[in-house]
């Protein structure tokens, strides 16, 4: 076993009594990412909410998960290490683009000048030097994109979560923005589980593919 | 895909689980106790006052009171009434021109005009039709021929007339706001458009396709309106006939009486009252349930309508005044409170001064004060309340009954009199009256619903991912609700205690009754002298009450927006 990837042993979601994804086993590897496929509706980004520990309350899980050797099942979202995107960037409207990544940034780094500067650091290899002041709903959907990309990698997450990262943005910044997710995640060797239902998306991904069954789903 | 509306986000904290019975127990608390402190009087039982049987004897007493029953039949007809005229008015506004400009125009008009207290609008249609008020001055000497005010009864008018038409005027922007509310949800853009291209006119349409569902979402909303016209006070004292007055305002005098047996026929007097609204209420149920039956004989008839233009203008006519003497008596209580000398009948004063501000500027303080700070503390409990019961319901996944209609409406609903003058009892007995606890208490019971109604679509509508976002980057439950939860919901959060500020302004019996005269706040001194006559001085305290929650509002739009200028994402857009 690789005590350094995210592990799925027997994760199973009911709603009302009915399973609705699952079980499923699944180990996704340091520099791997899975794509889980399914139609909308089939329970995928339930299945994203139960690995993050925000599961509404009207479902249950059962099985275990671990992240990079540690059994998370039971730990609060805080606690988990996982990162997630969503398909809108969610930057927070009343922070700037360097407050929304200081909130993400570890306060162990304490020293006003560093957090700046891995901030300015952040910005400048993603193409965004300068934008720290600026407010988030000036940026283009392609740089927000970015942004919240760059926010959850500064959180030091030790696996990643796509939750149809690309589906909101329009197709040329579609195709530039996934290049740049998966080169980040490479450099990093993060395990990460994207779930989508476009193939080109998997395509990009370059890994694995899951095809999780509509049948028994359709919430 | 979206979540559902419960989240495993952030766990239940253990205190906010006892947010939802405490808020209960602080709003429903004094109503119940309140109430029996009112019912058992009204059996003769009061031991304080040596009374220590069960009898019917104050009952025997209440009815022998001269003129009681036209009292009764006044306050009914009353409430009845500037109900029925003012959801009439609403509704035929709405039908005939909802979706066009000149309704978005009513809409921008009507908000400001929500803020104002009952007390300041009932002074405003004083000034605006007493025999010395504006109109007559305007019209006067060239078309009346007066050189005098005319000896004329109008603004205490003996069949509560004048009484019905303050009110009117007062709740359709009420009606109006809610019934904005109701249309937002309701899909009924669509709906109009689906009925006109079937070839409906305009109001027939609207009326059938839209108005059932608007209708039944503002329901309680029109109850409240009813139980309020019903039980009036402030505005009865104002506006109202005093041979006989309606039976509130009665019951108020009794309870002031020194001779303290006159408490015992009060108290049956309240739970009189009670029954008039219940009796107010079942009828409105029977006129309901009427309207219904033939109204579904209408929609399936599938008439489309005549050519309804005349009752289309007509609509908008009455609106347009009813609005207009509103503003036309505000600005007339705005002129006096500047007025040198304005002599009948002289359109304007002869000059303007700040001379009547500076005098009674010692006079306006205390009241002024004290309106501010029950307001001020009322508010930031409610709104501690309800973001805590909010904020469970959103964690646990679950609404809490404090949601629940009849709990909100239940202060709104009973007639105030019935339950504030046992409250007030118990309160002397806890030698709490006149103070402040007690004071902002009894404000909280009613500031409450409205902040709670005001605040719960915008904080149950925010988007858990947000927070979902900000668990994910290693932050805690606690920090993520408050550097992003509070700073994104600050508006909402604002104009809910801009709203609860305003209720709070206007709240007359309560302030009465748990002041003990030792808390003249600006609405209770302003019925005070409304007897005097004095003009300047009545305008000054109601001008006053109608700035402070037009401050309240005007600090809620604009605090968040200059908080967060720089962010575009934390603007109102339009």
């Amino acid at each position: 076993m690789n005590s350094a990837a995210l592990q799925l042993h027997n994760v199973t979601l009911r709603l009302g009594g009915r399973v609705l994804i699952g079980p499923i086993t699944l180990s996704v590897g340091q520099g791997e990412v899975v794509t889980l496929m399914g139609e909308s509706g089939c329970g995928k980004s339930s299945l994203l909410a139960c690995l993050c520990g925000t599961l509404p309350r009207a479902f249950t899980a059962s099985g275990t998960i671990s992240n990079a050797g540690v059994d998370i099942t039971a730990l609060p979202p805080e606690s988990r290490r996982l990162g997630i995107l969503f398909q809108d960037d969610l930057l927070f409207p009343h922070m700037s683009v360097g407050q929304n990544l200081a909130f993400a940034l570890s306060p162990a780094i304490s020293s006003r000048q560093r957090r700046r500067e891995r901030i300015e650091q952040a910005l400048t290899e993603a193409g965004l030097a300068g934008f720290a002041d600026r407010d988030p709903a000036t940026l283009s959907g392609g740089q927000r994109a970015r942004v919240a990309l760059l926010r959850v990698l500064l959180s030091e997450p030790r696996a990643l979560l796509l939750d149809e990262p690309f589906s909101k943005l329009d197709l040329a910044t579609r195709q530039r923005f996934r290049e740049f997710v998966f080169d980040h995640l490479r450099t990093r060797n993060l395990p990460t589980l994207l779930v989508t239902h476009d193939q080109a998306d998997a395509a990009a991904a370059r890994g694995r593919v899951i095809q999780l069954q509509s049948g028994a789903a359709g919430n | 895909m979206r979540a559902a509306p419960g989240n495993g986000v952030n766990p239940p904290l253990s205190f906010l689980r006892w947010m939802a019975p405490i808020t209960v127990c602080m709003l429903i608390g004094p109503v119940v106790a309140g109430f029996s402190g009112t019912l058992l009087p009204a059996f003769g039982f009061f031991p304080a006052l040596g009374g220590q049987t069960i009898d019917l004897e104050s009952w025997r007493q209440l009815f022998e009171l001269p003129g009681i029953s036209a009292s009764a039949r006044l306050s009914l007809l009353t409430g009845f009434t500037t109900t029925a005229a003012s959801l009439l008015l609403v509704t035929a506004f709405c039908a005939a021109w909802h979706g066009t400009d000149w309704f978005r125009f009513m809409e921008r008009l009507l908000a400001p005009l929500l803020s104002v207290p009952h007390a300041a609008v009932a002074f405003g249609i004083a000034f605006l039709l007493a025999p010395s008020g504006w109109i007559l001055r305007l019209l006067s000497p060239w078309a009346t021929g007066f050189a005098q005010p005319p000896d004329w009864l109008i603004v205490h008018e003996t069949h509560g007339l004048t009484l019905m038409f303050g009110l009117i005027v007062k709740e359709a922007p009420f009606l109006f706001v809610m019934t904005l509310a109701a249309l937002g949800q309701t899909d009924a853009e669509r709906s109009r458009t689906i009925a006109r291209t079937l070839g409906y006119r305009p109001m027939n349409g609207w009326l059938k396709a839209v108005f059932p569902r608007i209708y039944s979402q503002i329901r309680l909303p029109v109850f409240a309106v009813l139980a309020y016209g019903i039980s009036v006070v402030d505005v009865a004292i104002v506006l109202g006939p005093t041979t006989p007055a309606p039976l509130a305002v009665r019951l108020v005098t009794l309870f002031n009486d020194p001779g303290l047996q006159q408490r015992f026929i009060a108290s049956a007097g309240a739970v009189l009252q009670l029954g008039l609204v219940a009796l107010g209420l079942s009828m409105w149920l029977a006129l309901e349930s009427i309207i219904k039956r033939v109204g579904k004989v209408w929609i399936e008839s599938g008439h489309r309508g005549r050519n309804d233009a005349t009752a289309r203008y007509a609509a908008a006519g009455a609106a347009i005044s009813s609005v207009g003497v509103v503003f036309a008596g505000l600005s007339s209580m705005l002129i006096w409170s500047f007025a040198q000398s304005w002599r009948f009948p002289d359109a304007l004063p002869s000059g303007l001064t700040l001379a009547n501000w500076t005098r009674h500027f010692s006079t306006l303080q205390e009241p002024l004060i004290n309106t501010v700070t029950v307001g001020v503390s009322a508010v930031s409990i409610a709104l501690l309340l309800a973001i805590g019961v909010l904020e469970h319901e959103v964690r646990n996944g679950r609404r809490t009954f404090v949601g629940a209609a009849g709990v909100l409406y239940l202060p709104l609903v009973i007639p105030q009199i019935a339950f504030l003058f046992g409250a007030q009892i118990l309160l002397v007995m806890a030698q709490l009256d006149g103070r402040w606890p007690a004071l902002t208490w009894l404000h909280l019971v009613f500031v409450f619903p409205y902040v709670f109604l005001s605040l719960s679509d915008s904080y149950r509508a925010w988007d858990e991912r947000y927070s979902r976002t900000g668990l994910c980057l290693g932050a805690t439950p606690t920090r993520v609700f408050l550097r992003i939860k509070l700073p994104m919901l600050l508006r909402p959060i604002m104009t809910a205690g801009a709203v609860g500020f305003a209720v709070s302004v206007g709240l007359y019996l309560p302030t009465l009754f748990a002041g003990s005269g030792r808390y003249p706040t600006l609405v209770t001194e302003a019925v005070t002298l409304s007897a005097g006559g004095d003009y300047r001085l009545i305008g000054l305290f109601a001008l006053l009450q109608m700035v402070l929650p037009l401050v309240a509002f005007i600090l809620a739009f604009l605090a968040p927006g200059w908080l967060f200028r720089r962010r575009h994402g934390m603007q109102v857009t339009r």
